[in-house]
């Protein structure tokens, strides 16, 4: 709990939960929003930040990431992964379950959480694993996870290949009203792929992965969902195709949710021209006609939440031929810029709906608090600089990881300042 | 002080029709050199090639080892069975390792798909590509093209079809791009399991019967169809294959012109080419791998030349 | 400043020295037993022919010809920019115990006569190998020494003499280009 007040004067504030967007002041109070929008005075012994010009919203949270601990801390730890989201504007993290050894019980669970406070950053929330190691076999203890801390499940990294054991942890959810998140991926179809199966991959000779693996176990989940009742996120959501079958699952009102990553609403699979490992990740970067469906999921809402699926990885690992090189990029630093440059620039998304989608749309559908800038709630609150224009200098980042395909590239929006329990995790310098 | 090629040959996709005419140009007059009692000219003398092959191969190694030695170049043999490549070193130290050995040139042959280029681009020697993955065996296709123009003269116009398992065949790769770009026509025959599914948009025609493709085509290319594609499920069986696809007598006897028959080698007889058709008349096959020996020393001696050691060498010899 | 140019042989003036240059080969060789003539790619090549034409009209013999490409050993490969262009190597017979004549259009260093001699032997061991030039504009770099010679001239370094043979020129000239004098 913070002692002072922090008082974020005279920006732009902008918090979709409630609808107000206006110029103002937001007050935080031990650690929670005490006011927001008014123009006020500076209570006694308050930190003042100048938020002139800047947009003042809701914290991001990201319901995606990969941070390695335990098991790889040479590659990310949850306090690096935490700052990085900082760093990134993020306030709150879920951390995917796919670590060594894998988070599929209580103590697991304990144990991210706990590094979690450690970092004293961005919070970080675990998910835990839908089947015990990850195996696809046996249901993992969803009860005793939640109990722990858990607010989601997932064997992201792999697909639930089993659509009973899938059908089962969508039934059994139920009860601790968790999501189910799964890896879309049909693991036969995708067999040894290393990029989208296309006229790329066909001149560059590396094996590719159809769309329609990813969309058969999108279209098989969303009718789980409708024979369980159970709540099913898609992460990572990457092809025109997953677009209409969420839009068609969603229009029956079967509780199906989906994410997409700055990666697919940005890149395309020329990228990979030259063989380029920071252009492998899983999904695939798509085609255009993919992109250009995906950011239109995101615009009309098919696409609930923003997420970053970041996965960092040892330059080692990626300083390999292609198809040996490990799936994933980093992206909790550069998120929100490539968000803004490849959506509000070109005018597809408001500020208003990227903040929808970066911060009240996960809170609510994981549950987790914040998300919104009501009296009362939470105080993580996210300052940014939507116009400004800087460079991505990989070298300069947080993560330990180096993997990013935008580095170099000038990208616009920028976070400013980011404010978790009412104080202030990371100021840029 | 560059080679007309740049420092690398990694693929013929890359290349303009210009560099690839240079290339079979050049490759002709070095013929003479094989036919020569002292089969052996000084050009690469102080040069260091090494033959860098993470994936078994006996003909290209043999052939690219010829070519070297006759261009009088000092030549390692680097292959995986038994060497550090085993125990797990990664591409990067071993392109170090050989960069610290100063070494001149490496000819590359590779598992996966854009190997050779990784190497280029992390060492100044000279990259010859010996076949990536499925990507491109740029030599086998510049030496397909020399074959072919030998006896056509030119390949304007003319119809050629790769036969069988496009999509796993690198040799598929080279041949369309240097094909297309010398101005054949080019088609592929194959089953759709074995195409790639995007080969529409790589400007060929798709057959999918072998009786159309020798209606249509003044030469096959008959790809060799690995065994190995039966036990991962995307063919039958091989019996069926030569049935339904395999290039026979019969079939060729139908023809109504003649056909030019070419195969990269090993041949499966019997699978996707029959005996009677590899030795009868109006194979090239023998052709090809003469005239693989000659378009090799065409790249040496076309990529040696930027190498400022090499150079200085130079200066101080002869 | 243009560098000056000057015609050192014209056409007439050519032929005569091509025919003088054959009398004296078949003269050197006393005779046309085992003579072997080996022109070096390209003019050396049209060279050598005219100079058979001659022997052929004179003593109605059609000496054996071959035709050399230096290229692949030249000792200036890794210097040189544009790799050169390799020409055809046609030596059609055994020149084991023959009386070889290499014949080439200009004399200068030396050092294509050196890549010629190393191409040679490695056709064979020749009875005794002689060189004839139609230009020795000396500046040798290697002791190396024609027997026959259809005219000296005095070149500076930077000079150019390029000899010009209908066949590949559509003209037969020897010109002497100096550079400008600064």
């Amino acid at each position: 709990m913070s002692a002072r007040d922090l008082l974020l004067k005279g920006g732009q504030i902008i918090d979709p939960s409630t609808g107000l967007n206006t110029i103002g002041d937001l007050l935080l109070r031990d650690g929670k929003v005490e006011s927001a929008g008014d123009r006020i005075g500076t209570p006694d012994g308050a930190e003042v930040i100048d938020c002139t010009g800047l947009v003042v919203s809701p914290g991001f949270i990201d319901v995606h990431c990969h941070l390695r601990e335990p098991g790889r801390e040479d590659v990310e730890t949850i306090a690096t992964g935490a700052r990085a989201a900082a760093a990134g504007g993020i306030t709150a993290v879920c951390a995917m379950p796919n670590t060594d050894p894998v988070t599929d019980n209580q103590a697991a669970v304990g144990f991210v959480l706990k590094q979690g406070r450690a970092a004293d950053s961005a919070r970080v929330y675990p998910i835990g694993a839908i089947s015990i190691g990850q195996n696809g076999e046996r249901l993992a203890e969803f009860g005793e996870m939640v109990g722990a801390g858990a607010v989601a499940v997932s064997d992201d990294g792999k697909p639930v290949v089993s659509s009973q054991l899938m059908r089962t942890a969508l039934e059994y959810a139920r009860a601790f009203n968790i999501p189910v998140a799964d890896h879309c991926e049909d693991p036969t179809l995708a067999a040894g792929g290393a990029m989208n199966e296309g006229i790329v991959s066909a001149r560059l000779g590396l094996r590719g992965i159809p769309a329609e693996a990813e969309e058969i176990m999108a279209i098989r989940d969303i009718l789980l969902a409708r024979l369980t009742g159970g709540h099913v996120h898609l992460c990572h959501m990457s092809t025109k195709g997953s677009i209409e079958l969420i839009r068609w699952g969603k229009e029956r009102g079967i509780r199906v949710t989906a994410e997409a990553c700055p990666h697919h609403l940005s890149l395309t699979e020329d990228c990979v021209e030259g063989y380029d490992t920071h252009a492998k990740m899983n999904p695939p970067l798509r085609t255009m006609a993919d992109v250009e469906a995906v950011r239109e999921g995101v615009r009309d809402g098919t696409i609930d939440v923003l997420a970053t699926d970041h996965a960092p990885h040892h330059n080692d690992e990626k300083a390999r031929a292609f198809a040996d090189a490990p799936n994933g990029i980093v992206g909790l630093e550069t998120a929100l810029a490539v968000n803004i440059t490849w959506l509000v620039k070109p005018g597809i998304l408001s500020l208003a709906t990227l903040i929808e989608r970066m911060s009240c749309a996960p809170a609510k559908l994981f549950g987790l608090p914040g998300g919104s800038l009501a009296r009362g709630t939470l105080g993580d609150v996210t300052v940014f600089d939507p116009t400004r224009s800087w460079k991505v200098d990989p070298a300069g980042f947080r993560t330990k990881g180096r993997n990013t395909p935008y580095g170099g590239q000038t990208l616009t929006g920028r976070a400013v300042c980011t404010v978790v329990g009412g104080r202030v995790v990371y100021r840029e310098a | 002080m560059t080679s007309p090629l740049g420092k690398d040959l990694l693929g013929l996709e890359k290349l303009t029709a210009e560099q690839i005419g240079l290339i079979l140009d050049t490759a002709e007059p070095l013929k003479e050199i094989s036919e020569r009692t002292i089969k052996k000219v000084p050009t690469l003398r102080g040069a260091t090639i090494v033959n860098l092959f993470f994936e078994a191969s006996t003909r290209t190694r043999i052939s690219f080892e010829f070519a070297e030695k006759r261009m009088s170049a000092d030549t390692v043999n680097v292959a995986s069975a038994g060497s550090s490549i085993s125990k797990g070193e990664t591409l990067v130290d071993t392109a170090r390792n050989l960069e610290a050995m100063k070494i001149d040139m490496v000819v590359i042959r590779h598992n996966s798909s854009g190997a050779a280029q990784f190497l280029a681009e992390r060492i100044e020697s000279n990259v010859i590509n010996a076949g990536d993955g499925t990507h491109e065996h740029p030599t086998q296709g510049l030496l397909d093209l020399l074959t072919l123009r030998q006896r056509w003269g030119s390949l304007k116009g003319r119809k050629v079809c790769i036969c069988g398992d496009v999509l796993h065949s690198r040799v598929a790769r080279s041949n369309i791009w240097g094909l297309q770009k010398l101005g054949a026509e080019v088609a592929v025959c194959g089953p759709r399991s074995l195409l790639p599914s995007a080969i529409g948009e790589m400007g060929v025609t798709v057959f999918d019967r072998i009786e159309q493709a020798i209606e249509w085509a003044d030469a096959l290319n008959v790809l060799r169809l690995q065994l190995e594609r039966m036990e991962g499920g995307y063919i039958p069986s091989l019996r069926e294959y030569n049935r339904v696809f395999g290039v026979t007598r019969e079939r060729l006897d139908r023809a109504p012109k003649e056909i030019l028959i070419m195969h990269p080698g090993p041949m499966n007889r019997g699978v996707e080419i029959d005996s009677d058709v590899a030795d009868g008349p109006h194979s090239v096959i023998l052709d090809q791998v003469t005239n693989g020996v000659a378009v090799r020393m065409a790249v040496l001696y076309l990529l040696a030349g930027n190498s400022p050691r090499l150079a200085e060498a130079a200066k101080g010899g002869v | 400043m243009t560098p000056s140019r000057s015609v050192v042989l014209n056409a007439r003036a050519l032929e005569r020295t091509l025919a003088r240059m054959a009398d004296e080969i078949v003269e050197q060789n006393d005779g046309t037993d085992d003579l072997v003539l080996v022109g070096i790619q390209r003019r050396g090549v049209h060279v050598a022919q005219r100079i058979a034409a001659v022997i052929a009209a004179r003593e109605g013999v059609e000496v054996p010809r071959g035709a050399l490409d230096i290229t692949l050993y030249r000792d200036d490969l890794q210097t040189v920019g544009p790799r050169p262009i390799v020409g055809r190597t046609d030596i059609p017979m055994a020149i084991e115990g023959k009386s070889v004549v290499i014949v080439d259009d200009v004399l200068f260093t030396g050092r294509t006569v050196r890549a010629a001699l190393n191409e040679l032997a490695d056709f064979g061991r020749p009875a005794r190998v002689r060189l004839a030039v139609v230009i020795d504009r000396g500046g040798r770099e290697l002791p190396i020494q024609p027997d026959v010679v259809g005219k000296y001239v005095e070149a500076q370094a930077g000079a150019r003499v390029d000899v010009f043979v209908l066949e590949q020129d559509g003209r037969d000239e020897v010109v002497l280009e100096t550079e400008p004098v600064a």
